[in-house]
C-alpha cells in the first residue's frame, strides 16, 4: 500500500504526518478520538470494522440551546430526579463498531448508565444522570468521539409518538385462533363416528366458537369499518364482500352449533382473516431509516442564540423568535427565519432549499432567506419574519400538504370489487330463489354458502402480495417507495417533470472550463499552491481538478472574505476571485459561476463552473420520450438552456426561473387537463411540487441524509434506471390482473358446489387456503422473475 | 374418557401462556428493531477480552 489511510476514519493520511502508536491519522481530530478510546480500553472499536470513525467536527457553541431547560425538557423522554432518558438521532451510525462504541458509552462517562442503539433507525437511547452530566455535555461527548447527534425542530415533540403495533396483535390473535380451531376441527374432518367423540362434539364446537369471537370482533374490525365507510360514500370496495363473508360465516356457524346441525365454518373463518391480515402485513414494507413525511421541521434547529439589547446572549426556542430580534448565527448553523444581515460576512449554502451546492456570499444589509446554512464564521442578523411566515416555510401552509394522496384514488382491487360484489349478490339471489321453488329447506343454506365461498380472499390477497414483493425488489435496487399505492400510481404516469439542479445534474462532479490566456507552468503551480490554503468550496473544487505541481511555500497569503485570495511567491503575485477583485471589469454578467485569475495585476482568464449532468441522462430521456411528456422545471436562470437543448430530445419542454409556487401551480394546471404527473426533485423548494404531483420522487445522493416529503426516494446512482422501474410497476399491474383471473376460476369451482347445495365445512376449509396460497405463490414467483430481469 | 377435559384445559392454558408471551414481546418492542440485537449478541466477547487484557497488563507491571 503506497497510500496511507487514516486509522480512524479511512481518509487519505499520507500528507498529514500525524502518527501515534504506529498508526497514521488524517488529522488531529481523528487522533484525539483514538486517544480517548485507547485511554478507556475501547480500542476494540477498530477490531470490529476497519476505519469506522468519522472526524469530530468543531461544535463550539452549536449546542448552547441545550442550556435552555425548556428545550431540554421537550427532548427528554423520561425525566426524574437523577434519571434522564433521551433518544438521539445519529446519522453516522453505519456499522457494528458504531453499535459497540455507543453501547459502551458508560465506559466513557460514569453518569451514563445505559445506552441502546437502534441500528435501523440510527438512534441511540441514553439513560444518564443529569446531575453529573447535562444534555449539552452528553451531546458534546458524543460529538467528541465523532458521533454528532442531529437535533432538529422535529424532535421537539418527541416522546409523544406512539408506535402502532395493532396489526401485529391482530395478526397474532388471528393466527393463534386459526391454529387452535384447525386442531379442534380434526375429528369433524375425518367424520369419525366414535362414541366418545360424539359425546364431546358440543364442547369442541363451543371452544371453536370461543376462539373465533376475538377474531371476528377484534382482528377483523378494520374490514367492517372500511366496508361501512365504503358503503356510506356509496362505494363497493373490496372490504364489502369480505365483511359480508365474515359476518355470514360467523352467523351461519353459530346457528349451526346452536341448532346442532353441523360443525360450522370456524376454521375457514379464522383462516380467512389470518390470510387477509398476513397480506396486509406483507404489504407494509417500511424503511425505518427513511422518512417520507419530512418537512422543514426536520432540518431546522430547535434553538438559536438571541442577542438581547444589553448585548447578552440567550438561547431561545425557534418558535419564540419575533420580528425585530437580533440573532447570532454561528458557523455551520442553519438560518431559521428570513432576516437581514447586520454584521459579519455571510457565505450561505442554500442546498437545503434549492439542491444547489454552491455557496452565495452576502454583504451586510442583504436579505437572507430561511433554510440557508452559514458556512464561514459568525454573523448577526435582524429578524424580518417569524418561522412560519418565512419565504420557504410558507410553502407548507399550502393545502396540498394537508391532503392525503392515497384517499384520492380507487385502487385496482376496489375497481374490480364493484362488479364482483354485484355479480355475487346476483348469483346468490338467483340460486336462492331457484331453491325456494325446488326445495325450500335448502334455500338459506345455499344463500349463505354462496356468500361464504365468494368471499374474495384470493382477490384481496393478489394486490398486497404483488405490491409487497415489488416494494422489496425496488428497495433492494435503491428505489424506496412509501407504500403500495405508489406502484399503481407510477404505472399510470404519462408526464414526467424534472427539476434541474441536483436532479438531472449531480452535485458530486463539476465541469470546469478555462477561458483566457494560457498560464505558464510557474503561474499554474502558484495558482495551485494558493488554492491549497483556501477553504472556499470553489477553491477546493478547482484545486482538485488542476494538475499536480510542487507545493510552493508562499511568501504572502491573504484571503478576502467574499472577494477572493491574494498571494505572492518571490516576484510573482496572484489574485484569484470575483471579477472586480482581480480587476476585470468587462462582461461580468455571465450566468454561470466563474472564478477569475490575474497575475501581477494583469488579467489572465477565468474558470467557469458547469454542472455535470448525471450519467445516462440523455439515454434515459430518449427511452422515456416515446411514452411520456417530458418537462424540465428549473428554479435557476437560463444559463444552461443551450446545453440542455443539445443534450435532450427536442420535445422536452424547458421552463426556467420557476419559484416553488410556480412549480406547484404548473403541475396543478396540467393535472386538471388530465395529465398524471411524476415529479422528480431534490430540494425543499420542490416540496410543494412533489406533494401536488401524482407521484413525487425525491432524488438523493445519500438516502440517509436529506429528502423532502415525497412518495418515493431514489438513490442518485440509480437515476438512469428510472425507466425500468416505471416499466416494472406496469408489469406489476398485469400480474395482479392475471391473479384476478386465477382467483375467478377458484370462485367458479366453489360457486358450483355452493349453488348446488353441496358445500361442506371440509371443502371450504380446503378450497379457501388452497386458493389463497396458490395466488401468493403465483404472484411471488412472477414478481421475482420480473425483478431478476431488472439487472 | 373424562380425562379429556383436563387434557383440553391444560393444552389451552399452555397455548394461552405462549400467546400472552407473544403479546408481551410485541408490547416491549421486541419486533421494532430486528437488526441491532443480532449484532449486539456478538459483543459480550469483545468486552471480556478488553477487560482480561487489562488485568494481564497490571499483573506484569
Amino acid at each position: 500500500m503506497n497510500k496511507q489511510e487514516c486509522f480512524h476514519c479511512g481518509l487519505d493520511a499520507s500528507t498529514s504526518n500525524i502518527k501515534l502508536d504506529d498508526k497514521s491519522f488524517c488529522c488531529t481530530g481523528c487522533k484525539t478520538v483514538y486517544e480517548i478510546f485507547s485511554e478507556n480500553d475501547l480500542t476494540c472499536y477498530y477490531d470490529l470494522q476497519q476505519a469506522p470513525g468519522s472526524t469530530p467536527k468543531d461544535i463550539e457553541g452549536k449546542y448552547n440551546f441545550l442550556e435552555n431547560q425548556k428545550i431540554v425538557d421537550q427532548l427528554l423522554e423520561f425525566n426524574n430526579d437523577n434519571t434522564q432518558i433521551v433518544t438521539l438521532y445519529i446519522p453516522h451510525i453505519h456499522c457494528s463498531s458504531c453499535i459497540w462504541i455507543l453501547e459502551n458509552l458508560n465506559k466513557l462517562h460514569q453518569a451514563v448508565s445505559a445506552s441502546t442503539v437502534n441500528f435501523g433507525k440510527k438512534t441511540v437511547r441514553v439513560t444518564y444522570n443529569a446531575e453529573l452530566l447535562n444534555l449539552k455535555e452528553l451531546v458534546t461527548l458524543l460529538s467528541s468521539i465523532g458521533y454528532e447527534p442531529f437535533i432538529s425542530l422535529d424532535d421537539y415533540s418527541v416522546g409523544k409518538k406512539q408506535v402502532n403495533r395493532s396489526l401485529i396483535y391482530k395478526l397474532g390473535i388471528a393466527g393463534f385462533a386459526f391454529g387452535n380451531v384447525m386442531f379442534l376441527s380434526f375429528p369433524e374432518y375425518f367424520e369419525v363416528g366414535e362414541f366418545w367423540l360424539e359425546q364431546f362434539k358440543p364442547m369442541f364446537r363451543w371452544l371453536m366458537f370461543a376462539f373465533s369471537v376475538p377474531v371476528v370482533f377484534y382482528s377483523a374490525q378494520d374490514y367492517f369499518i372500511s366496508a361501512y365507510k365504503g358503503l356510506r360514500s356509496k362505494l363497493l370496495n373490496i372490504d364489502v364482500p369480505i365483511a359480508l363473508g365474515i359476518v355470514v360465516l360467523f352467523l351461519r356457524s353459530t346457528t349451526e352449533i346452536i341448532l346442532d346441525t353441523g360443525s360450522g365454518f370456524f376454521d375457514s373463518l379464522t383462516g380467512l382473516v389470518f390470510f387477509l391480515l398476513l397480506g396486509k402485513f406483507f404489504q407494509q414494507k417500511t424503511y425505518s431509516f427513511l422518512s417520507f413525511e419530512r418537512d422543514y421541521k426536520s432540518y431546522f434547529p430547535i434553538g438559536i442564540t438571541k442577542i438581547n439589547n444589553d448585548g447578552s446572549e440567550e438561547s431561545v426556542q425557534v418558535y419564540d423568535i419575533k420580528k425585530g430580534d437580533r440573532l447570532l448565527i454561528r458557523n455551520e448553523e442553519l438560518i431559521p427565519v428570513d432576516c437581514i444581515l447586520i454584521k459579519g460576512q455571510a457565505r450561505i449554502d442554500y442546498s437545503f432549499v434549492t439542491g444547489e451546492s454552491k455557496t452565495v456570499s452576502k454583504q451586510s444589509g442583504d436579505k437572507l432567506f430561511a433554510g440557508g446554512k452559514q458556512l464561514f464564521g459568525s454573523i448577526e442578523v435582524d429578524v424580518l419574519k417569524s418561522v412560519e411566515q418565512s419565504y420557504l416555510t410558507q410553502l407548507w401552509s399550502n393545502d396540498v400538504f394537508k391532503k392525503d394522496k392515497s384517499l384520492a384514488f380507487t385502487n385496482i382491487t376496489n375497481k374490480i370489487s364493484k362488479n364482483f360484489t354485484i355479480a355475487i349478490l346476483f348469483i346468490a339471489l338467483i340460486s336462492t330463489s331457484f331453491w325456494l321453488i325446488y326445495d325450500a329447506s335448502l334455500a338459506l343454506n345455499v344463500f349463505t354458502s354462496v356468500l361464504i365461498i365468494a368471499c374474495p380472499c384470493a382477490i384481496a390477497l393478489a394486490a398486497p402480495f404483488t405490491f409487497g414483493n415489488i416494494l422489496r425488489i425496488l428497495g433492494k435496487k435503491k428505489f424506496y417507495l412509501k407504500n403500495a399505492n405508489v406502484i399503481e400510481q407510477l404505472a399510470k404516469i404519462n408526464t414526467l417533470i424534472f427539476d434541474k439542479t441536483g436532479t438531472i445534474t449531480t452535485n458530486q462532479e463539476t465541469k470546469i472550463n478555462y477561458e483566457g490566456l494560457e498560464l505558464t507552468k510557474d503561474e499554474e503551480s502558484l495558482l495551485k499552491s494558493t488554492l491549497r490554503g483556501s477553504n472556499h468550496p470553489l477553491s477546493r473544487t478547482l484545486y482538485q481538478i488542476l494538475d499536480e505541481h510542487d507545493i510552493l511555500t508562499l511568501d504572502a497569503y491573504e484571503e478576502y472574505l467574499g472577494k477572493g485570495i491574494e498571494a505572492s511567491y518571490k516576484n510573482e503575485n496572484i489574485k484569484i476571485g470575483s471579477a472586480p477583485f482581480v480587476g476585470q471589469t468587462q462582461e461580468t454578467n455571465t450566468l454561470n459561476t466563474s472564478v477569475y485569475v490575474s497575475t501581477n495585476n494583469t488579467y489572465k482568464g477565468k474558470f467557469t463552473f458547469y454542472n455535470a449532468y448525471r450519467k445516462g441522462l440523455a439515454l434515459l430521456f430518449n427511452k422515456l420520450k416515446k411514452d411520456y411528456d417530458l418537462v424540465i422545471l428549473s428554479g435557476d436562470n437560463e444559463g444552461e438552456k443551450e446545453n440542455l437543448t443539445k443534450l435532450l430530445p427536442t420535445k422536452t419542454k424547458m421552463l426556467f426561473n420557476q419559484k416553488p409556487d410556480d412549480k406547484l401551480e404548473y403541475i396543478k394546471f396540467h393535472q386538471s387537463e388530465g395529465a398524471h404527473v411524476l415529479m422528480i426533485g431534490d430540494g425543499l423548494n420542490d416540496a410543494g411540487a412533489l406533494a401536488q404531483s401524482d407521484v413525487g420522487i425525491a432524488i438523493s445522493e445519500n438516502v440517509n441524509v436529506f429528502s423532502p416529503a415525497c412518495d418515493a426516494i431514489l438513490d442518485a446512482s440509480k437515476f438512469k434506471e428510472l425507466y425500468n422501474y416505471i416499466k416494472l410497476s406496469k408489469s406489476a399491474i398485469n400480474v395482479i390482473k392475471w391473479s384476478f383471473a386465477l382467483s375467478f376460476i377458484y370462485n367458479i369451482i366453489g360457486l358450483y358446489f355452493a349453488v348446488t347445495g353441496q358445500l361442506t365445512p371440509v371443502f371450504a376449509a380446503i378450497l379457501m387456503p388452497l386458493s389463497s396460497i396458490s395466488i401468493v405463490v403465483f404472484t411471488t414467483l412472477i414478481t421475482n422473475l420480473l425483478g431478476n430481469k431488472l439487472d | 374418557m373424562s380425562v379429556i377435559y383436563i387434557l383440553l384445559a391444560i393444552s389451552i392454558v399452555v397455548a394461552i401462556v405462549f400467546f400472552i408471551a407473544f403479546i408481551m414481546a410485541v408490547k416491549n418492542g421486541q419486533y421494532d428493531d430486528s437488526y441491532t440485537p443480532s449484532v449486539r449478541m456478538l459483543f459480550e466477547d469483545e468486552l471480556v477480552k478488553t477487560k482480561s487484557n487489562k488485568s494481564i497488563l497490571t499483573k506484569k507491571e
